[in-house]
Order: C-alpha cells, then sequence, then structure tokens
C-alpha cells in the first residue's frame, strides 16, 4: 500500500523521486499512518477489555465509547510538570523514554502489512526485529540509573536481567518458524504460511501457529516477560519498588513509557501474527490477490487484536513471579523447550 | 636447581595472584544498602516504615517503625463520656468498624453488670460476623494486589459491598456504624433484612469460591507463598500474634470459641479452621475459610434470632462504677481487648486498647530476616495489618 503510494505519487507531481527520498517517505508515512492509530487503537480496545475484565468502569466519557481517551490522557500529562530530580543524571534521565520508544519504532520497521505494503523489506527481517527489541533494555536501565533513586536502580536492574533472560528463548521460538519457512524475510514468511499445505490440504495455508505450536507457546510467554508484564512485571512491581524505573517520572516522559508499553505489545503482537498467525493473510483468498494491499493491514490488525487480547488475559489475571523463579522458568525449562522443539522441527524439515 | 627457581618463580606468581585476588575482593565486596519502604509505599496502604538493610535483594534486616498515624485514642477516651468513645473507636481497624466497639461496650457492660438482651446479642453477634467477612475478602483481595494480581482486589471491592449494604440497612453507615450502646443496640433490624441478608450470605460463598479458583487455585500464587514467611507456632505465641496468623501457623486459639461471653457463638454450629504450615499461603487460606465459615454463622443465626426488646433498662445518663474489667473478642485482625479502669465517673479513668495488628506485626523482624525484596510485601499481606489498627 505504501511503496505504491510512491509509484502513485511520483507521475502526478512528475517529479522522479529519489530512493531515499522513497524510503523516508515510506517510513514517516507508515509511522503516521499506522502506528498512531494502532496503538491508539489497542490502548483503547485494551483498557474496555481491561474493565470488563475487572469489572469497572473503564473510559466512558472522552469520545464515543471512550474512544478518545487516549488523546485526553495525553492532554493530561502534556500539562504536567516535567520534573528532573535533583541528583539525577540529567542526560540519560532525559534521554531514557526515547531510547525506548525507538525500540519500538523499530520493530515495527520490519512487519509487512501485504505483500507490497511494508516499510522496509529487510531479507533479515526477523534477525532485525530481534535485535532492536533488545534496544529497549538500554533505555530501561538508562531510566534506572539515572534516575538516582533506589526504587528506580532496582527495577532497572531487574529489567535488565529480566530483558536479558527472556531474549534467548524468544529468539530460539523464532527460530523453528524460520527453520520451516526457509528465510529470515517477514513477507516470506508470510507467503511460506499461505502457500504452505497441511498434508496436501492447502485450502487454509499452513499458519506455523499448527506446526510451531511450542514455539508460538514459549514466544507469547517471552514476549510477556520483554514487555515487563504480570506474570513478569518486577521491574515495574507497583506494589514492591513503587513503579520500578519509571518512579522519577512525570509528565510527557511518563506518558512515553506509558504508551511505549501498549504500543510495543501491540508490535509484538503484530511480529507474532505475522511468524506464526499467518500475517496479513486470510484463507481462501490467494496470497497474489491485489485486494491484499488495502485488506491486509485489516487483517492483521484483526490479528494483532487476538494476540494483544490474550497477552492482556494473562496480565490481569496472574500475579507476579520472583526473580529468581523467573530465571529458573527462562534457563531450565523454556529454553530446553525451545531447543527440543528447534531439533524437532530440524529434523521434520529434514523427513518432508 | 631449576626446579627449585621455578617454584621459586611459581610462588612469586602465586603470592602475586593472591594478592591481585584480595585487592579484587576488596574493590567487590558489595556495599549494604538501606531501603525506607514507606513511610508512603504502595504496599503499606497507611503509613507504617520499613527500614530494611538489604544486601543486593536479600534483607539482613527488617525493622517496623511505627507511629505515623498515631492518634491517641488512649487518652482521648479519658475525655469522653461512655458513649461517645464507640465513635472513636470505630476507627482503629477501620475496615472492621463494628467489631471494634463490640469489646469496649463489653467491658462496660461488665463494670455496670448490666446485660443486653437476647436479640441484641444476636445482632450484635450476625454484625460482627460481618465485619468479619467483610474485612477477610477485603484483606485476600489485597494481598493478591500485593502479589501482582490486579484484578482480584476489584472482585473485593466489588462483593464487599453486598455486605456493607446490609451493614448500612441496619447502622446507617457502611464503614462507622457506630451502633453498639451499653445495654444493648441503638436500633432493631429492618424489615425484610433477615432474607436480604440470606442472599447476600450467599453472594459471599461465591465470592469467596471465585477467589478461591481465581488466586488459591494459581500456581504463581502458590509459588510465591507456599514456604514463604514460616512462622513456627512456639514463635508465633511467643511473639503474641492472634486471630488468623495464629490459626495459620496451626495453633487451635480462637476467643469466639474459647470465650464467647457476651456473643452468641456457642449457639452456632461452626469450626476452628487451622492451618500446620504457618506460611503465607496458610495465614490466606485461613482467612478465607473463616470468611466462608462467617457466613455459616450469620445463617444460623438469622434462624435462630429470638424476638424481644433490643436495649436492656440503663440509665439516661451513664455513669460506670468503680473498678477494672478487661474483655477481649476474636476481631478480624485477631484478639482485641479493652481494659478499662472507671472511678465512677462520667468518663472513663483510663482506657488500655489492645489492638490485634500492633502485636501481629511486632514478629516483622524475626520473619523477614533472610527473605528477598519482593517476599517482604507478600509476607506483609499474609500477616494482614489495618494501620489504624497498629497505631491507633
Amino acid at each position: 500500500m505504501i511503496s505504491s503510494l510512491s509509484t502513485v505519487l511520483s507521475p502526478v507531481l512528475a517529479v522522479e523521486i529519489p530512493y531515499w527520498g522513497q524510503t523516508s517517505l515510506r517510513v514517516l508515512g507508515g509511522l503516521v499512518a499506522i502506528l498512531l492509530p494502532a496503538g491508539g487503537l489497542v490502548y483503547v480496545y485494551l483498557f474496555k477489555m481491561m474493565s470488563f475484565m475487572q469489572s469497572r468502569l473503564g473510559p466512558m466519557e472522552a469520545g464515543p465509547y471512550g474512544s478518545l481517551q487516549l488523546l485526553a490522557e495525553v492532554g493530561k500529562f502534556l500539562q504536567k510538570e516535567d520534573i528532573v530530580p535533583a541528583k539525577a543524571d540529567r542526560l540519560v534521565f532525559l534521554g531514557a523514554p526515547f531510547v525506548v520508544l525507538i525500540s519500538t519504532f523499530l520493530l515495527l520497521l520490519a512487519v509487512p502489512f501485504g505483500p507490497d505494503a511494508w516499510f522496509v523489506d529487510l531479507d533479515t527481517g526477523v534477525y532485525f526485529a530481534m535485535a532492536v527489541s533488545s534496544v529497549s533494555v538500554i533505555g530501561i536501565l538508562m531510566a534506572g540509573w539515572g534516575s538516582s533513586s533506589k526504587y528506580s536502580l532496582l527495577g532497572g536492574i531487574r529489567a535488565a536481567g529480566q530483558l536479558v533472560a527472556y531474549e534467548l528463548p524468544m529468539i530460539l521460538a523464532v527460530l523453528g518458524v524460520v527453520i520451516q519457512a526457509g528465510t529470515l524475510n517477514m513477507n516470506e514468511i508470510v507467503f511460506a504460511q499461505a502457500n504452505g499445505e497441511i498434508f496436501g490440504f492447502g485450502g487454509i495455508g499452513n499458519p506455523y501457529i499448527l506446526t510451531q505450536f511450542v514455539g508460538f507457546a514459549v514466544f507469547l510467554i517471552a514476549i510477556q516477560a520483554e514487555l515487563t508484564q504480570p506474570p513478569f512485571d518486577m521491574p515495574v512491581a507497583e506494589s514492591e519498588l513503587v513503579a520500578g524505573y519509571m518512579t522519577e517520572y512525570s509528565g510527557l516522559r511518563f506518558l512515553l513509557f506509558f504508551i511505549g508499553e501498549f504500543a510495543t505489545a501491540g508490535v509484538f503482537s503484530a511480529i507474532a501474527a505475522v511468524l506464526f498467525l499467518g500475517g496479513w493473510y486470510v484463507p481462501f483468498l490467494e496470497p497474489e490477490h491485489n485486494l491484499y494491499n488495502v485488506l491486509g493491514p485489516l487483517v492483521l490488525m484483526a490479528k494483532i487484536f487476538g494476540v494483544a487480547g490474550l497477552i492482556f488475559w494473562f496480565r490481569f489475571t496472574y500475579p507476579r513471579f520472583r526473580e529468581d523463579q523467573l530465571q529458573r522458568l527462562a534457563w531450565k525449562f523454556l529454553i530446553p523447550i525451545a531447543l527440543v522443539n528447534i531439533v524437532i522441527t530440524g529434523v521434520l524439515k529434514v523427513v518432508f | 636447581m631449576t626446579a627449585t627457581a621455578g617454584s621459586e618463580r611459581e610462588q612469586l606468581a602465586y603470592i602475586a595472584a593472591k594478592a591481585a585476588d584480595s585487592r579484587v575482593n576488596v574493590e567487590l565486596e558489595t556495599e549494604g544498602m538501606t531501603l525506607n519502604i514507606g513511610p508512603q509505599h504502595p504496599a503499606t496502604h497507611g503509613t507504617l516504615r520499613i527500614v530494611a538493610k538489604l544486601d543486593g535483594e536479600q534483607v539482613i534486616s527488617a525493622d517496623p517503625v511505627m507511629g505515623y498515624m498515631h492518634r491517641g485514642y488512649e487518652k482521648l477516651t479519658e475525655v469522653r463520656t461512655y458513649p461517645q468513645v464507640t465513635t472513636l473507636i470505630n476507627r482503629i481497624d477501620w475496615l472492621g468498624s463494628f467489631a471494634n466497639e463490640v469489646p469496649f461496650i463489653l467491658a462496660a457492660e461488665k463494670l455496670m453488670e448490666v446485660e443486653a438482651p437476647p436479640r441484641a446479642v444476636w445482632i450484635r453477634t450476625i454484625l460482627f460476623e460481618m465485619s468479619r467477612i467483610a474485612n477477610n475478602l477485603l484483606g485476600l483481595g489485597d494481598m493478591a494486589a500485593q502479589l501482582g494480581a490486579v484484578t482480584p482486589v476489584f472482585y473485593a471491592f466489588r462483593d464487599r459491598e453486598y455486605v456493607l449494604n446490609q451493614v448500612e440497612a441496619v447502622t446507617g453507615g457502611r464503614f462507622h456504624p457506630n451502633f453498639d450502646r451499653i445495654g444493648g443496640l441503638k436500633d432493631d433490624i429492618p424489615a425484610g433484612w433477615i432474607a436480604s441478608t440470606k442472599d447476600s450470605m450467599i453472594k459471599m460463598r461465591q465470592a469467596a469460591d471465585e477467589l478461591e479458583s481465581l488466586v488459591f487455585g494459581n500456581e504463581i500464587f502458590t509459588t510465591r507463598t507456599r514456604g514463604i514467611g514460616i512462622i513456627p507456632a512456639e514463635v508465633a505465641l511467643e511473639y503474641g500474634m492472634s486471630g488468623s496468623n495464629l490459626r495459620g501457623s496451626g495453633v487451635d486459639w480462637d476467643l469466639r470459641r474459647d470465650s464467647p461471653w457476651g456473643l452468641a457463638y456457642d449457639q452456632a454450629d461452626w469450626k476452628v479452621w487451622t492451618h500446620p504450615d504457618g506460611d503465607s499461603y496458610s495465614r490466606a487460606w485461613v482467612r478465607l475459610q473463616e470468611m466462608r465459615e462467617g457466613t455459616y454463622i450469620v445463617d444460623q443465626l438469622l434462624d435462630s434470632l429470638p424476638s424481644g426488646p433490643v436495649m436492656a433498662k440503663v440509665p439516661r445518663i451513664i455513669k460506670v462504677p468503680e473498678g477494672e474489667a478487661w474483655v477481649e473478642t476474636e476481631n478480624p485482625l485477631g484478639a482485641m481487648g479493652y481494659y478499662i479502669v472507671s472511678k465512677g465517673d462520667l468518663v472513663p479513668f483510663r482506657v488500655k486498647i489492645r489492638s490485634a495488628s500492633f502485636n501481629n506485626i511486632a514478629i516483622v523482624p524475626w520473619v523477614l530476616k533472610g527473605v528477598y525484596v519482593p517476599d517482604i510485601i507478600s509476607i506483609l499481606a499474609s500477616l494482614y495489618f489495618i494501620l489504624g489498627d497498629i497505631d491507633r
């Protein structure tokens, strides 16, 4: 959709847009057109869902069905004073939320929305996504250290330990998909799922959740930990560490952390949808069909809502692990399972 | 010769390595950190301060610092007449307010040698048990919230309303009924109250079941609480713990059964729940069972509610004769007692309040030694204190 935008625009403007111009147009247009509504939708959808689950009222006043709640919150946070603690490491403290947000934005670059609708068609898309998802650790460590608060420091250190520990099962879980698809390109993974067959029956393609269900489960648990959400929310554990690494933040910077959390949940759900649920593909419509450039983003959005709903369902149901229990789960349980999954996938790939 | 030289060289190298090692160790020696948990902290739901000395995330020592919310109730009672005192002491354990009034009134009745009519005693016991149900429900929801599960606490607040509505229907106050009088009660129960209370008790049993499956059936909850914060029975007794915390350590001690003086507990068929483990889980589990048992007690007492007046004959101006009296009851948080010294005046000469939470958190330095920071919160939540009950 977006890539075709420049081809549509260039004859109208009668200007040959150079390659770098096309790329930046795609990126900018994509970010504005998709990420903000996506973040907003996920946010509002999750707020309403959370309210229904917890039997509280939720947003109702701001806009129809509370849909403008996000704008109201942004307005509220913008009016608040941006406080920097006197003893804080100023530059580190101020920069931390942006580093976290950059990680989210970069992550979205790798997600394809249709056969021709993507920001960047990377041949190493999965690799790129896994790499930039760890950038947020730096931001969180910066926030924890820069605040010069004991609670923030404990939260930051917990976050670092946790995020590093859960990178590994996440990558190993994705590896099964990569082996099965035979490519690191995310769009080609979608095509591989769309053109796949289940024992000779190619009607609905082969969404990898059917073959990689172990990988999907491990991936879901790992992204839950990456998002620092219950049951893995020790870095922000509000009953222990007040708000962990976010304790000292206020105003816009707190909002950036806050929205970053929800937006990252949406983006991770998008990656899970692409890798395991067939991305923008719907059954009974050939993946080469032109309609997908319009339909694709909507289909993907629906799948994102499904995965995000699952993620937040866990969030509102479970209590929190302790730090050592979390490490035990990662190293003794998830990683061996993911490794066995890779071995079995590899063997079956060779056999079939 | 060469061997000696070699060994000498090795020896020197060994010494140098040792020296370097010890330098590194000196540099890497960790320094303890003092973490002030509170007085303003989300987990203390009030103003309790815990000074924790940490090594990494492990607690070396933890001391509770109390008194940030001290309101001087013992002193204030000395300048208030007996009927006025109930307004004050309502605010001690603010989640089980009615239960605070009962032991004081009973002690005053003991001094005056007045006996409340049976109907008043029955309604007192029912309201007493209802404040326990509301209190324990919120305590369990709050414990789940401290452990990171946000949802149960909302359910607890929602379901607690069923009890509070019933309390409000009788007393006119949701939180602070101020309903107990020397010689009986202010009013009788309204029409239709018995049936609606039975309905609400059914809802409370459903709430207990829901909580049991949502929280106690959760594996993360059990890993976070089982074997954490173990208090053996003898230690619990040494530190003067009482209530569900003591029964969670396996001590079969309940004032409702052991000294039911002034209340109608001996008229119902019920069970004292204990748990042998003494960990965080068992304390919470006992609280859940007691909440459920409380609904059965209320049901039975509603069935056997005697008729008659709710107020005995007492003089219009209450003067308590000279003497001293001590009455203790099993409140939601544990044993609560009042020692009243009267000089035959309109006001008490001296009132000593024994509140449950104050004695229950005396064990905090003992039980928190060596645990990790997240367990501080779960253990404190399982001890379930109310700040008003600590500081008075």
